[in-house]
């Protein structure tokens, strides 16, 4: 099991990964893997997050974009740490 | 895999195209025929009504939009002969000469002048002679690149663009070569990934067909109808729940189903039937999942791929849609509704090249006549497109 990763990466160029684990806690020292290379590093969240959502890998201040996929996803509407839970309530689509 | 030589078990239409399910299909021309189509379909046993919500007073590009959708379904390969009851003979007719350019037996009622008792006995005394006729079909062995696959996913999450959706993709990415006529759709659902999208188109022209089509979407249904950006309603609250923030990301995953290298070959209106042979090929429709389906099956796809994330339950009367999600919360507590399991992927256990094989062999099964999980829990969603209000 230790080979699981909690948190999967599409682009080595993403500032936020995927949390694919059920019930990650606050501290948990994840396993991160980019699926484009299967490369490998670790970082720690800071909030309990659930299954399927996002967390950042670096430290985002207002107006930056998050990027997943090598993509452009939207704009940071609050300050947003490394290792925070990324959602609705800091990230807003640039479209509509 | 070698997949050169893989077929299936099917049936082969009088048009050459090819069936992988043997329905007698009783299609409504309108709301009102939903009634005598459904006291047929309780009589005889074999034959499967086709209730929908529209049909009356309808004109202009919306009135052509539900012949096309309802020519298309009685035409399609899974319908092996058609009753279309309507309430007047002249659009019924209409319905029914389409229709017939397939070969296949149709036969026409309609309800003005003989109430629903008469109509319902005539149809049904018709129908009956269509069930002893399609009873005797038998399946032939037919090549797997005749089967025609369309796609669309539904209630996604983030696990959609990392599994499920790639799936998909991998498989068209080795099917479409071989032949396979494929389909995508979604336009507004493109939102945020439409230039990665337009750069699959084939040719410049086809580029350029996608993008007028996507930005007509934009400006003629999302922009002139919005009342704010969207957010409670595209993304959809499910998505949300299952870590999807904004249309941008959903849009990316989405377009994780045409796999890696295939191109599509021309943009398609709704339940428009492809024109340009073999490949894969892109139609303007709704996102949401029982309109798409309809519109896919209506322009001639016999068998539907449908990822999904936090798991939406989508069947269709006519096209089996089979499920795939790589959520592993998903596929333990809706088991029922997921025929392909890829939480593998999200774990490293499954590569993504092994898990478009599954689904590969997969479609072989369900087009063999493997119920799909929407087949036996008995979802038939049949949901027209409708563009405007009637007149």
């Amino acid at each position: 099991m230790a080979n699981i990763p909690h948190l999967l990466i599409h682009d080595r160029r993403d500032n936020v990964g995927v949390v694919v684990v059920e019930g990650l806690t606050a501290g948990t020292d994840m396993l991160c893997v980019v699926t484009e290379d299967n490369s490998e590093r670790r970082a720690t969240c800071n909030q309990d997050v659930p299954i399927g959502h996002k967390i950042a890998l670096q430290d985002l201040a207002v107006g930056d974009t998050v990027i997943k996929y090598g993509e452009d996803i939207g704009r940071v509407v609050a300050p947003i740490r490394k290792g925070d839970h990324v959602h609705t309530h800091n990230l807003k689509t640039k479209r509509w | 895999m070698d997949l050169s030589n893989r077929t299936v078990w099917a049936y082969r239409r009088e048009n050459g195209r090819v069936g992988v399910r043997n329905y007698v299909a009783i299609l409504p021309l309108d709301d009102i025929s939903n009634a005598a189509c459904e006291a047929v379909a309780a009589h005889i046993q074999g034959t499967i009504a086709l209730p929908h919500a529209y049909g009356r007073l309808q004109f202009g590009e919306d009135l052509e939009l539900h012949f096309r959708t309802m020519i298309g379904t009685g035409a399609n390969p899974n319908v092996a002969a058609c009753i279309v009851i309507g309430i007047e003979p002249a659009w019924t007719e209409q319905v029914v000469a389409g229709i017939a350019k397939t070969g296949k037996p149709v036969a026409g009622f309609w309800i003005e002048g003989n109430g629903d008792i008469a109509t319902v006995a005539a149809a049904s005394r018709k129908a009956k002679e269509f069930v002893h006729l399609a009873s005797e079909q038998v399946r032939v062995e037919c090549p797997l690149g005749d089967v025609w696959v369309a796609a669309k996913c539904g209630e996604s999450d983030t696990t959609t663009g990392l599994a499920s959706c790639p799936t998909v993709g991998n498989m068209y990415d080795k099917l479409v070569p071989l032949g396979l006529y494929g389909c995508f759709g979604e336009t507004s659902e493109l939102t945020g990934a439409e230039h990665l999208a337009a750069a699959r188109a084939a040719t410049p022209e086809i580029r350029e067909k996608f993008m007028r089509t996507w930005t007509a979407y934009q400006r003629d249904v999302i922009e002139a109808h919005k009342t704010s950006d969207l957010s409670d309603s595209q993304p959809t609250k499910g998505n949300i729940a299952g870590g999807l923030t904004t249309i941008e990301e959903k849009a990316l995953g989405n377009l994780e189903k045409i796999g890696k290298k295939t191109r599509f070959i021309d943009v398609l209106e709704p339940a428009e039937a492809p024109q340009r042979g073999r490949g894969l090929y892109f139609m303007d429709t709704s996102s949401a999942a029982a309109e798409c389906c309809t519109l896919q099956a209506a322009a001639g796809y016999v068998v539907h791929v449908f990822p999904t994330g936090q798991g939406n339950v989508i069947g269709n009367p006519i096209m089996p849609v089979i499920k795939i999600s790589g959520n592993p919360r998903t596929v333990r507590v809706m088991s029922e509704h997921i025929d392909l399991d890829v939480s593998g992927v999200v774990r490293r256990e499954l590569t993504i090249d092994q898990a478009g094989d599954r689904l590969i062999d997969c479609i072989v099964r369900t087009a063999n006549g493997r119920y799909t999980c929407a087949e036996a829990l008995g979802h038939r969603e049949f949901v027209m497109t409708k563009l405007y209000r009637s007149a």
